[in-house]
């Protein structure tokens, strides 16, 4: 490429993005290569496909919205409890579907202690179901990781560029104006797009908060294609679909994303004069308590639910909970192989990374059927059930692993890699000295991500479990075909805390650990 | 794709090499779980047959014949056990299975002489109640009048809620969609799969939820809790009789036969009812437990041919589509 030591080298990301890139799209075009008969779009599939892009739209929406008060909030006050709170805001994306709807409709269902506390207050009781059902739980689900996600971008603005406004005697409304709305026209749309991508895919949630087949998505009329009608093609042809769609929000964010940045700081810890105001104190207040009580209620009905049957599970849970640690670390070294690299060269090519989307737009149920096409022939898919699970993890994760480190490699690349060329450091060198140690809090921030997700994720070990290498989640589903819904809810129970510790140990690690 | 074969190699190091033969059994998750029947009859068959059973599972029934499907003739299956009624025609179109060559004293309330699937167990779908519920309805009509609500299974993802469609049109025919129509107002949801909506109908979510007769018997037997009933309905009730069979590729056709027969014996039909939670295929020997004698009997069976199950699942769908989607 050039002479003497580069710094930054592009093409281990470029690879390990071609690498995913081929995963998916072989696993894709192994389904449709099987297909026999096919059908086209019908009007059904239309109208699921408009369905799906306005739920998808507006979940995505309204969780960046309410995410950038709720972050500018927790950016600029401190209070005792902060860094757990943040935590367990983080616990409602990790949760296995059915477990989170559960939750969510012992709290908002007609049952539930929203229209209890309605009934006491004489109120009509309100119903959940319909598209602000399903908005309302993608934004529990969202909201937590929109507002990590921003919280970040707040963090990224300089030290000094707040003690310059408040020298310059700037209040809150310019150094909205001066500082953070172009940091948000920066990271907004990218979490957007990012949310977007995971509500495109969303089945279960959509259909049982939607109240019935109104609220049929592409990834339902996947399923029929698959299971009812055995019709490998249009189940291709629908999973094109979601890959196209997600591809064209992440372009659309790329593009009315703005360039540019706050340029370097010296790393102070970031000290805010503005916003002192009793009214503003109490906003953010309220802000951060609604949230709270909005994200915390039903992670509290899953807790209540869980607690009678914690204590005596049956041996295979804890069995269980082995097999799924034992994935989730795996799948976290696996994100981490792939996510770095891919983060360094999309510092240099901002393309690269949508490669990762793709983990996110590639239906699952196509996903595991194409990869099982792909693997029956050289081998036997139930022995190679947990790699292909943690590889599969890992992929999902990956989107969001390049979400947030992508941002501050770009930044360290521009940073220091002048004055690492000028000393001949070479890639390596750069990578270890500079990079890991400056990035070390992105990266336990996506490594958990990547653990928790993989922790609570049925993914394709339901098409590929033999009966002993059961995961957790499948366990939970184990109990409940089984009728014992009280040991599935303590399972519940015992997945979300092992999730929110294995989050909270990583995350923990890289702040910790940062210089 | 370094790390999976490395992966790979490690899980494969520790699988020792099995010297008797292998029989392996496709079957669906719930089967095999360890609250199901799968690992008391593995324990059986193996006590009997000097052989290794080996279960593999898909998902559900469906799943488990889109698997079938997915692998041809290159099947690693030498049985399959989980289809039902709903999805022998298409089974049958494979041309992949072998007769079976069993023959039984079927405790079935049809008539059953077909070569190829042998039943293990069947059920009557039904809308399950709590037992304070006043004013139970007798029919899907009185259900549409009242104002209870019901949660429901999708019948593009599920087996109940297949079964419930046709349920619906083998009871009311071309009236079916008017039925769906008038049903609309006291659906609460439509879930993915039955867990979910079975817990939600335990939260309290909504007055009945369509299950099984036989799922009152679960809390009668192992929670001791006779709080949940279900409806009997006076157009009769739609059953779902689960089939196992054996493949034409499999190395082991003896060996296969063999394991069809014995799900007619004893020892793999008194697993049933209360691993399964569904009446077995042939009445075992000591008859049922304890907590089955109390259940509804409908008066009559629903059940169409299989011959016409696609064309009229299909038209089905279509209503049931049209109608709730308004």
């Amino acid at each position: 490429m050039a002479f003497g030591a580069q710094p930054v080298r592009t093409w281990p990301g470029l690879a390990a993005a071609a690498l995913v890139a081929a995963v998916m799209l072989a696993a894709l075009v192994a389904v449709a290569l099987r297909a026999e008969t096919g059908a086209g779009l019908g009007a059904q599939d239309w109208s699921a496909i408009r369905f799906t892009v306005l739920q998808a739209a507006l979940s995505a929406l309204f969780s960046v919205a309410l995410a950038i008060p709720v972050a500018r909030a927790l950016a600029r006050r401190s209070f005792p409890g902060r860094g757990l709170l943040i935590t367990l805001l983080g616990a409602p994306f990790i949760l296995p579907v059915i477990v989170a709807v559960l939750g969510l409709l012992t709290v908002f269902g007609r049952g539930g202690w929203l229209n209890a506390l309605l009934g006491l207050a004489g109120l009509p009781p309100v119903s959940i179901y319909g598209l602000h059902g399903v908005v309302l739980a993608h934004v529990f689900f969202n909201l937590p990781l929109a507002t990590r996600l921003i919280l970040q971008g707040w963090q990224e603005i300089p030290a000094e560029r707040f003690r310059l406004a408040a020298q310059l005697g700037a209040g809150p409304r310019e150094i909205w104006r001066l500082l953070e709305r172009p940091m948000l026209a920066r990271t907004a749309p990218g979490v957007a797009a990012l949310i977007f991508a995971i509500c495109l895919t969303s089945f279960a949630v959509a259909l049982t908060l939607g109240g019935g087949p109104k609220a049929t998505t592409i990834e339902l009329a996947i399923y029929q294609a698959f299971r009812f009608d055995f019709d490998l093609g249009r189940s291709a042809l629908l999973a094109l679909v979601q890959i196209v769609l997600t591809l064209a929000a992440a372009t659309l964010a790329l593009g009315v994303s703005a360039r540019g940045g706050f340029g370097a700081g010296l790393d102070r810890v970031v000290q805010r004069w503005d916003a002192r105001t009793p009214g503003l104190r109490a906003l953010d207040a309220g802000l951060i308590l609604a949230a709270a009580l909005f994200l915390l209620a039903p992670l509290a009905a899953i807790a209540a639910a869980g607690l009678p049957g914690l204590l005596h599970l049956p041996e295979q849970v804890y069995m269980a909970c082995l097999v799924s640690v034992f994935v989730a670390a795996v799948s976290t070294i696996l994100l981490l192989c792939l996510a770095l690299p891919i983060a360094l060269a999309a510092a240099r090519m901002p393309l690269v990374e949508q490669a990762g989307l793709l983990g996110l737009a590639v239906s699952p149920l196509v996903l595991g059927a194409g990869l099982f096409l792909l693997i029956n022939p050289v081998a036997s898919p139930f022995a190679l059930a947990l790699p292909v699970t943690a590889l599969v993890n890992a992929l999902m994760a990956l989107p969001f692993a390049l979400r947030i480190l992508t941002p501050k490699a770009r930044e360290e690349v521009d940073r220091h890699a002048r004055l690492a060329a000028t000393l001949n450091m070479g890639a390596w060198g750069f990578f270890r000295l500079v990079l890991l140690p400056r990035m070390r809090p992105q990266i336990g921030f996506a490594a958990g991500l990547a653990a928790a997700l993989s922790m609570g994720d049925l993914g394709v070990i339901a098409l590929f479990a033999d009966p002993e290498t059961a995961t957790l989640p499948l366990q939970i589903y184990r109990l409940m075909a089984a009728y014992r819904m009280e040991a599935a809810s303590g399972a519940a129970l015992l997945l979300l805390i092992l999730s929110v510790t294995a989050f909270w140990l990583c995350d923990r690690g890289g702040r910790h650990a940062a210089p | 794709m370094k790390h999976l074969t490395f992966a790979a190699g490690v899980l494969c190091a520790t699988g020792a090499f099995a010297q008797t033969p292998e029989l392996t059994v496709y079957t669906y998750d719930s089967f095999v779980s360890d609250w199901g029947p799968g690992p008391q009859i593995e324990k059986a068959f193996e006590a009997t047959c000097g052989c290794d059973l080996k279960f593999v599972t898909a998902g559900d029934g469906a799943a488990l014949m889109a698997r079938i499907r997915l692998e041809g003739e290159r099947t690693g299956a030498d049985v399959v056990l989980g289809l039902d009624t709903n999805l022998t025609a298409a089974a049958r179109a494979t041309n992949l299975f072998a007769p079976s060559g069993v023959e039984a004293d079927y405790a079935l309330p049809i008539e059953w002489s077909d070569d190829t699937f042998v039943p293990y167990d069947w059920g009557y779908f039904a809308f399950v109640h709590n037992t304070k519920l006043e004013h139970v309805p007798q029919d899907f009509l009185e259900l549409a009048r009242s104002d209870l609500k019901i949660i429901i299974q999708d019948p593009r993802s599920s087996t109940p809620g297949l079964g419930l469609l046709l349920w619906v049109k083998a009871a009311y025919g071309d009236q079916a969609e008017q039925v769906w129509k008038d049903l609309a107002d006291n659906i609460v949801t439509v879930t993915k799969g039955w867990s979910e909506a079975y817990g939600l109908f335990l939260e309290g979510e909504a007055d009945m939820v369509l299950s099984y007769t036989t799922s009152p018997a679960y809390h009668v037997i192992a929670e001791s809790d006779t709080t949940k009933e279900a409806a009997a309905f006076d157009e009769g009730h739609y059953m779902q009789i689960e089939v196992a069979a054996r493949l034409a590729s499999s190395k082991q056709p003896e060996l296969a036969q063999q394991f069809l027969q014995f799900i007619t014996t004893d020892a793999f039909q008194s697993v049933i009812p209360t691993t399964n939670w569904m009446y077995p295929a042939v009445m075992p020997e000591g008859g049922l437990p304890e907590g089955f004698n109390d259940l509804v009997e409908p008066r009559n069976s629903l059940l169409i041919p299989e011959a016409e199950a696609e064309a009229v699942r299909d038209t089905a769908l279509a209503e049931w589509l049209s109608a709730l989607s308004q």
